[in-house]
C-alpha cells in the first residue's frame, strides 16, 4: 500500500512536471518518426530517384543529393540507427559501468583498489581517439561493432559515481542486517542496494545514450562509421565532401545535424526533468 | 598532497604505457595486412610483390620476434621516431605533428579557457533569476547538444558562404606564406574567428548548466542558510556558493578532455584547419597507419599533460587537498 501511494506521488509530480512532458513528447515524435519513416518513402536510402540536386519539394521532402538520392529516405533510415545506437551503446555503458561500480563498491579492498584504477585509467583516455584508431584499420566495419565500442569506453564515469552511492549504502543498517541474515551479496547488491539507487540508473542511461549519439555521429562524420547503412554522421560527412556548403545545398546538412541537436537536447531536458520528480530539494514550488 | 600527486602520476604513466602498448597492438593484431594493403594498391606482379614485401617487412622491423618489436617500439618512441609517412613521403612523422600541433594550441587553449570563464559567469549569475534561467538554461542545453561539426557547418555555411564575412577554410590564405607579418597574421585570425566560435559555443553551453546547477545546490547547503540567517548580502552569499561551485567545475574539465578533443578533431576536419583532426582525416584517407599513429600517440601525451595541469591547479584552489584531507578530486 505505501509502495503504491509513493508510485502515485512520483507519477503526479512526472505528470506536472514540464520539462519532462516537453522531452518526452519530442523525444517520441523522433522515435515513431524513426519507426514509422521507412514506410512512408518509396525509396531506399542509397537508390538513384532523381537527378541531380533538388531542392525540397512535394515529391522530395528534404530534397535530394548531388547523385539523386533521396535526403529524407536517408534522414529516417539515419534517424533509425542513431536510436539503435543510443539504446545499444549507453546500454552497454550503463551495464558495464553498475557492473564494475558495484563490484568495486560493495567488496571493497583490492579489487576495488584495482578497479578504480582501470576506470582512472579508462576516464583519462580521449575514447574517440582510441575508436579513431581501432575503426581505421577495419576494413569492414558492422553497425553493432560500433555500439558495443562506444558503450566500452564510455563507462567510466558511471561506475564512479555507482561506487561512490555504494560505499555510503553498505555501511546501512539495513544492509549491515541482510548480511547477518546470511544473504549471497549479489542478492545484497540486487534487493537492497539497487532499489535505492533505481531513480538515478535511469538518469545514468539517459545520459549514456545521448552520449553514444553524439560519439557515434562524431565517428560516423570522420567517416569510420559503419560501413554498411545510412547515419545522420555519414549525411553530414557526405554533404562536406561533396561541397553542399559552396552550392548552397542547406537542405542536405541541416536536417541530420537539427534532429541529433534536437534529439540529445530532449534527452538532456528530460533527465533534468527525471531528477526534479526523483529529488524534492529540486522541485520548483 | 605527496600521496594525491603521486596516485595521479601513477594513473598517467600506466595510461600512458597502455595506449603506447594498444598503438603497437592494433596494426600487429587487426584483421588486414597494413603492409600487404599497400602492396596490393601498387598492383604490382605476384612474384615482384613477394619481393616488396619482404623488403617493405625488413624496412619496418617486422621480420624479429614479436617481443623484440615491442621494446623496439619503445625505444624508438624515446628517440623521438615516430616513422616516415606515406601520405607526404619522406617527411618523419614527427615533423608533420609538429608543424600542425600549434595550429592545435591555437584553436584549442583559447576556445577552453574563455569558454570556461564565460560559462562559469553566466550560469552562476542566470541560477536562481527567473528570467535568466528560463532564457539560459534552454539556450544551453540546446549547445551542449550540438554535435560539434554541425555547428560549424552551419557557421561555416552562414557566414562564410552566405555572408561573407569570414573564411571557412584553412587556417591563412592559400596567397600568403607562414611568416611573422602583420598580414599573415591578420590572416591567421581572420581564419580562426570561425572554428574558435563553433567550438566556443558548444562548450559554453555545458559549462554554464553545470555552474548553474552547483550554485543551486550550493545556496541550498547549510553554511549559505547560515550565512543568510546572520544577515549576510546576497552578494556575499553568491560569492562563497560560487568559490565552492568551482570545484566540481575544474574536476568537470579535467572529465570533458576526451569530448573537447573529440569536438576539436571534427571541426578541423570541417575548416580544413591544419591541425591534428585534419592530419588524421589525411591519414585515414591515405592509409597512413604510421602517421595516425603518431597522432594518436600525441593525442594522448596531449591529454595526460592537460590533465596533470588540472590537477596542480586544483591542487591550488583547493586548500583541502593540499592539507591531503581528501585523497581524491
Amino acid at each position: 500500500m505505501q509502495q503504491l501511494k509513493k508510485k502515485n506521488e512520483m507519477l503526479y509530480f512526472a505528470m506536472r512536471n514540464t520539462k519532462l512532458r516537453i522531452g518526452v513528447i519530442i523525444v517520441l515524435i523522433f522515435v515513431i518518426l524513426a519507426i514509422i519513416g521507412p514506410y512512408i518513402t518509396h525509396y531506399k536510402p542509397r537508390d538513384y530517384v532523381a537527378p541531380g540536386p533538388q531542392p525540397p519539394s512535394s515529391e522530395f521532402w528534404f530534397g535530394t543529393t548531388s547523385f539523386g538520392e533521396d535526403v529524407f529516405s536517408q534522414f529516417v533510415s539515419g534517424l533509425r540507427a542513431t536510436f539503435i545506437v543510443g539504446i545499444l551503446g549507453g546500454g552497454m555503458g550503463t551495464l558495464i559501468g553498475v557492473l564494475v561500480g558495484f563490484t568495486a563498491g560493495y567488496r571493497g579492498g583490492w579489487l576495488d583498489e584495482t578497479l578504480n584504477m582501470l576506470t582512472n585509467i579508462v576516464l583519462v583516455v580521449p575514447s574517440l581517439v582510441v575508436l579513431i584508431i581501432i575503426a581505421a584499420y577495419l576494413e569492414v566495419r558492422g553497425f553493432l561493432f560500433e555500439s558495443v565500442f562506444i558503450g566500452c569506453f564510455a563507462w567510466p564515469w558511471v561506475a564512479r559515481a555507482i561506487r561512490a552511492q555504494t560505499f555510503s549504502l553498505r555501511t546501512r543498517d539495513f544492509v549491515d542486517l541482510a548480511r547477518l541474515s546470511g544473504m549471497k551479496p549479489l542478492k545484497i547488491i540486487i534487493t537492497e542496494i539497487a532499489p535505492n539507487m533505481m531513480s538515478y540508473l535511469l538518469l545514468v542511461f539517459i545520459l549514456q545514450f545521448g552520449g553514444a549519439i553524439l560519439t557515434a555521429a562524431t565517428l560516423d562524420f570522420i567517416g569510420l562509421g559503419p560501413t554498411n547503412t545510412v547515419s545522420l554522421g555519414l549525411m553530414m560527412n557526405n554533404a562536406v565532401i561533396y561541397g553542399a556548403l559552396l552550392l548552397g545545398m542547406w537542405w542536405w546538412f541541416i536536417p541530420p545535424g537539427l534532429a541529433i541537436t534536437i534529439v540529445v537536447g530532449a534527452l538532456y531536458i528530460t533527465n533534468v526533468g527525471l531528477d526534479e520528480v526523483f529529488n524534492p530539494r529540486l522541485r520548483e514550488m | 598532497m605527496k600521496r594525491y600527486f603521486s596516485r595521479k602520476l601513477l594513473i598517467y604513466i600506466l595510461t600512458l604505457i597502455l595506449a603506447v602498448t594498444v598503438d603497437w597492438l592494433i596494426p600487429r593484431f587487426m584483421p588486414g595486412n597494413p603492409v600487404q594493403i599497400m602492396i596490393a594498391r601498387a598492383g604490382l606482379k605476384a612474384e615482384s610483390a613477394k619481393l616488396v614485401y619482404s623488403e617493405y617487412m625488413k624496412a619496418f622491423g617486422l621480420d624479429v620476434p614479436i617481443w623484440q618489436q615491442y621494446i623496439n617500439f619503445w625505444i624508438a618512441l624515446f628517440h623521438g621516431d615516430f616513422g616516415v609517412s606515406l601520405w607526404l613521403f619522406p617527411r618523419p612523422v614527427l615533423r608533420i605533428i609538429m608543424d600542425a600541433v600549434p595550429y592545435d594550441l591555437l584553436l584549442l587553449v583559447p576556445a577552453i579557457l574563455i569558454s570556461w570563464f564565460a560559462g562559469n559567469n553566466f550560469g552562476a549569475f542566470a541560477a536562481r533569476s527567473k528570467w535568466l534561467d528560463n532564457t539560459i538554461s534552454p539556450l544551453g542545453y540546446v549547445l551542449t547538444a550540438t554535435p560539434y561539426m554541425w555547428l560549424g557547418i552551419l557557421l561555416a555555411w552562414a557566414l562564410g558562404i552566405v555572408v561573407h564575412i569570414f573564411p571557412f577554410s584553412g587556417a591563412y590564405s592559400y596567397g600568403l606564406m607562414p611568416s611573422l607579418s602583420w598580414k599573415f597574421i591578420g590572416s591567421l585570425l581572420q581564419h580562426w574567428v570561425l572554428p574558435f566560435m563553433s567550438l566556443f559555443l558548444v562548450m559554453f553551453g555545458g559549462w554554464a548548466i553545470g555552474m548553474r546547477n552547483m550554485i543551486i545546490y550550493e545556496l541550498e547547503a547549510d553554511y549559505s542558510h547560515y550565512l543568510e540567517a546572520l544577515g549576510a548580502p546576497k552578494n556575499l552569499v553568491r560569492r562563497y556558493a560560487f568559490r565552492n561551485a568551482v570545484l566540481p567545475q575544474i574536476t568537470g574539465l579535467a572529465l570533458q578532455l576526451g569530448v573537447i578533443v573529440a569536438g576539436q578533431l571534427v571541426t578541423e576536419i570541417v575548416f580544413s584547419y591544419p591541425g591534428l583532426g585534419y592530419l588524421i582525416l589525411q591519414a585515414i584517407q591515405n592509409h597512413d597507419f604510421f602517421l595516425l599513429q603518431g597522432c594518436f600517440l600525441f593525442i594522448i601525451i596531449g591529454v595526460l599533460i592537460a590533465n596533470f595541469a588540472i590537477d596542480v591547479t586544483y591542487v591550488l584552489v583547493d586548500p583541502r587537498t593540499r592539507a591531503g584531507m581528501t585523497g581524491e578530486a
